[in-house]
C-alpha cells in the first residue's frame, strides 16, 4: 500500500473529504467549518470544493447543530457537525445523551442516526479551567452511540472513515495536541478503514500491560521506550475506542504480565482507568500479581499558570514512576 | 382547497375519537393498567391537532412534544398501536420500550413524541434540512409547547430555521401553562407570536384552536409558505381540559375553573359540529351518533389489543441499541 506523510489534523481533513466525494449524503456543519476553513483547519478548502449546500456555517448554537444533525441523520442525510472544542458541547450534553444515542432504541429501531460527531479535546495549553476538558468517559458511559478516540493519524483516518460509513452515531474525539504530530496515511486507497471497536497492540512486551488511548498512548510508549533501557518490556495497548471497548488485547496481555497501569489524560474520579481496573479484577482475578495503578490528569479544574498546569498533567515520568510501583 | 362532507366527518370523527381515547387513557392510568410516572392528555387540545395535520401532505413530516398520542393518530397511526404502547406491550408504537411520551411511526412519517421540552426543536430544523437538501418539496410540521418556548432549544433551532430558509412550519400549542406556570408568569412577552419579529420570520395572527377548520385553514396557508419559502411561526391559542399530567396539582383551582369553563363553551367538538350541521347535510344527528358509537367501538378494541398482546422479552431489551448491520 503505497503511503504518504501528513500530519493528524491532516489525516482527518483527508477521511472527511474523500467520505464527502464518495457519498453526497455526508456534510458538515457547525462554527467556522465554511468560510474560515476550519479553526483547526479540519476542513480547510471544502467550502470552495463543496459549497454552502454541503459545508454549512452555523450559529454558535451548539444544542442546535447537534439536534439538527440528528434530525437530518434521522431523515437519511449522514452528518458530520463539528463543535470548536468538546468544551462547548456540555451547552448541547441533551441533544447528545438524550437524542442521538437514545432515538434508535426508544424507537424500537424505527429511525436510525448514523452521524459523526466531531470536537477537539484536551488539555496543556494555559486554556484554563473551563477549555480544558478530556471529557470522553462521560459519553461513553451512555449506550447508543460509539465513542473513538484516535492516537495517530492512521487510525485517525480509518477510523473516522469507519465511522462515518457505519448507521451508529459515533462522537469522534481529537486530540488537540495530536493535531500536528506526523505519520502515514494509505496514498491511494480510498476503502481503507479502521474497523469499530478494535484495540490495537502499538508496543509488544511482557513485564507490564499499559493500556491507554489518545495522548496516553505516546506517554506509554515514551516510558516504555525508557525502560527498555532497564530491560523492562512494557506491552502498550492502543484503546482506540472507548465505545464498544475491546478489551481482549487488555486480557491477553494481562495473562502474559499479571501488571497493568492505565494511562490516561482524563480527570481520575470514574475514569477509564476505573473501568479497565475493575473489569481486569473482575475477570483475570487469579492473574493479579500485583495493585493496578493509574495515571490520570489531577483532580483539579485545570490552572492558567503553565507551572502549576504542568504539575496537574499526565506525563511521561509519572507513567515510569507509576509502572515501577507495580513491578 | 374546499372541504368535502367525507373531510368534516372526518375531522369530526378524528376529535371525538381522541378525546373518548384521552378519557380511557385516563381511567386506564387511574386503574394503572397503563404504567409510568406521567400520562399527559391532550383534551381540549383536539382542533389543533386535527386541524393542522389535516393540511399536510402524506410526504410531510410532523414531530411533537409528549402530549402526543392524538397527532399520532390524526397521522395515520392506529390507535391499538398507541394504546398498546402505553400498556408497554410489544405490539406498541416503539415495542414498549417508549411509553406514552415516545410515540412514533416511521412510515407515517410521524417522527415522534420528545419528553425533553424543546428537544425535538433542532431535530425539526434537521428533519426540515435533509429535506431541502434533496429537493424534496416536504414540509415539516413541528408542534411547540407554550413551555418550550422560552428554553434554548426554541431559540437556537427557529433562527437556524430562519437563516436557511428551511421549510418548517413552527406550531405553538399555547394551553396557558407550562406544568403549572402560566405563560404571563414565564415569558417577558406573553404574546409568543411576536417572537417571529426576532427571525424574521413569517408569521400568522394569533390561531383559535377551538376552531378546528381555522386551524386548517391557517396551517394550509403556512405549509404552502414554507413549502415555497421559508419557515412559518404559528401561535394557536387552545386549552387542556385535564391540567399538565393527570396528577396536576393545580388544575382544579378557582381561575383554571374560570377558564376552563371559558374553553369549554366553545369546545372543538361542538364547534366542528356546528360547523357541520350549516352545511344541511341529511340526518347529521344519526351521522354524529354512528360516528360516537364507531369511536366506542374502536377505542375499546384498542384496550382489548393491548391487553391481549405479549410483553417484551429479554430479547428486546437488549435489542436497537444499535442499528443491526
Amino acid at each position: 500500500m503505497a503511503m504518504k506523510n501528513t500530519q493528524m489534523r491532516g489525516a482527518i481533513r483527508t477521511a472527511l473529504l474523500e467520505e464527502m466525494r464518495r457519498d453526497d449524503r455526508v456534510f458538515v456543519m457547525g462554527e467556522e467549518v465554511g468560510k474560515w476553513n476550519g479553526t483547526h483547519r479540519v476542513t480547510e478548502g471544502f467550502y470552495q470544493e463543496f459549497g454552502a449546500r454541503r459545508v454549512k456555517d452555523t450559529p454558535i448554537s451548539e444544542a442546535a447543530i447537534i439536534g439538527a444533525a440528528v434530525g437530518a441523520a434521522m431523515n437519511g442525510l449522514r452528518p458530520v457537525p463539528e463543535i470548536m472544542t468538546v468544551n462547548f458541547a456540555f451547552v448541547a450534553f441533551d441533544a447528545i445523551v438524550n437524542s442521538m444515542a437514545k432515538i434508535h432504541y426508544m424507537f424500537n429501531g424505527q429511525f436510525k442516526v448514523p452521524m459523526v460527531l466531531r470536537w477537539a479535546s484536551g488539555w496543556g495549553m494555559q486554556a484554563t479551567a473551563t477549555h480544558s476538558h478530556t471529557p470522553e468517559v462521560i459519553f461513553a458511559h451512555f449506550p447508543g452511540m460509539y465513542v473513538a478516540m484516535p492516537s495517530t493519524p492512521l487510525d485517525a483516518y480509518g477510523m473516522l472513515k469507519a465511522a462515518i460509513r457505519d448507521d451508529n452515531p459515533v462522537i469522534f474525539s481529537e486530540s488537540i495536541a495530536l493535531y500536528p504530530l506526523i505519520g502515514q496515511i494509505p496514498d491511494d486507497n480510498l476503502d481503507f478503514t479502521i474497523p469499530i471497536g478494535k484495540s490495537d497492540v502499538k508496543r509488544e512486551g511482557k513485564h507490564v500491560t499499559l493500556v491507554a488511548y489518545a495522548r496516553g498512548v505516546h506517554w506509554a510508549l515514551d516510558a516504555a521506550k525508557e525502560l527498555a533501557k532497564e530491560g523492562v518490556e512494557c506491552e502498550v495497548i492502543d484503546l482506540r475506542w472507548l465505545r464498544p471497548l475491546d478489551l481482549e488485547p487488555v486480557y491477553a496481555s494481562f495473562k502474559k504480565t499479571n501488571r497493568c497501569v492505565i494511562v490516561e489524560e482524563a480527570l481520575p474520579m470514574y475514569n477509564v482507568g476505573a473501568e479497565i481496573a475493575t473489569r481486569i479484577q473482575e475477570d483475570l482475578f487469579d492473574y493479579m500479581d500485583a495493585p493496578i495503578k493509574r495515571v490520570s490528569s489531577a483532580d483539579v479544574p485545570l490552572p492558567y499558570s503553565k507551572n502549576i498546569e504542568l504539575m496537574a498533567l499526565p506525563d511521561v515520568h509519572k507513567v515510569i514512576a507509576a509502572i515501577r510501583e507495580v513491578l | 382547497m374546499a372541504l368535502t362532507k367525507d373531510d368534516l366527518l372526518r375531522m369530526y370523527h378524528e376529535i371525538v375519537l381522541i378525546r373518548r381515547f384521552e378519557e380511557r387513557s385516563k381511567d386506564l392510568y387511574v386503574a394503572k393498567e397503563i404504567g409510568g410516572v406521567y400520562l399527559h392528555l391532550a383534551n381540549g387540545q383536539e382542533g389543533v391537532i386535527v386541524g393542522s395535520i389535516h393540511a399536510l401532505n402524506e410526504t410531510d413530516h410532523v414531530i411533537t412534544a409528549y402530549r402526543d398520542h392524538g397527532h399520532a393518530i390524526v397521522r395515520g397511526v392506529d390507535p391499538k398501536y398507541v394504546m398498546a404502547e402505553m400498556y408497554g406491550k410489544a405490539t406498541g408504537t416503539g415495542g414498549g420500550k417508549g411509553g406514552s411520551m415516545h410515540i412514533a411511526s416511521g412510515a407515517h412519517r410521524f417522527w415522534g413524541g420528545y419528553a425533553i421540552v424543546g428537544a425535538h426543536l433542532p431535530l425539526a430544523t434537521g428533519i426540515a434540512l435533509a429535506s431541502q437538501y434533496r429537493g424534496d418539496n416536504e414540509v415539516v410540521l413541528c408542534f411547540i409547547g407554550d413551555g418550550a418556548s422560552n428554553n434554548g432549544y426554541f431559540h437556537e433551532a427557529l433562527n437556524m430555521s430562519a437563516i436557511w430558509n428551511l421549510p418548517v412550519v413552527w406550531l405553538i400549542e399555547n394551553n396557558f401553562y407550562g406544568m403549572g406556570t402560566s405563560v404571563e408568569e414565564s415569558a417577558g412577552n406573553p404574546v409568543l407570536i411576536d417572537r417571529a419579529k426576532s427571525y424574521n420570520m413569517h408569521a400568522f395572527p394569533r390561531v383559535d384552536g377551538q376552531n378546528t377548520l381555522e386551524v386548517y385553514d391557517v396551517v394550509s396557508q403556512a405549509a404552502e409558505y414554507a413549502r415555497t419559502t421559508g419557515p412559518v411561526l404559528l401561535e394557536v391559542m387552545t386549552y387542556r381540559y385535564l391540567g399538565h399530567g393527570v396528577s396536576d396539582r393545580l388544575y382544579d383551582s378557582e381561575t383554571r375553573k374560570e377558564e376552563m369553563s371559558r374553553f369549554k363553551d366553545r369546545d372543538p367538538m361542538d364547534v366542528m359540529a356546528e360547523y357541520i350541521r350549516t352545511q344541511g347535510y341529511a340526518d347529521i344527528d344519526e351521522t354524529f351518533n354512528q360516528i360516537h358509537a364507531q369511536v366506542e367501538e374502536q377505542v375499546e378494541a384498542s384496550i382489548e389489543f393491548a391487553r391481549q398482546s405479549p410483553e417484551p422479552t429479554v430479547e428486546d431489551l437488549y435489542r436497537h441499541i444499535y442499528v443491526e448491520q
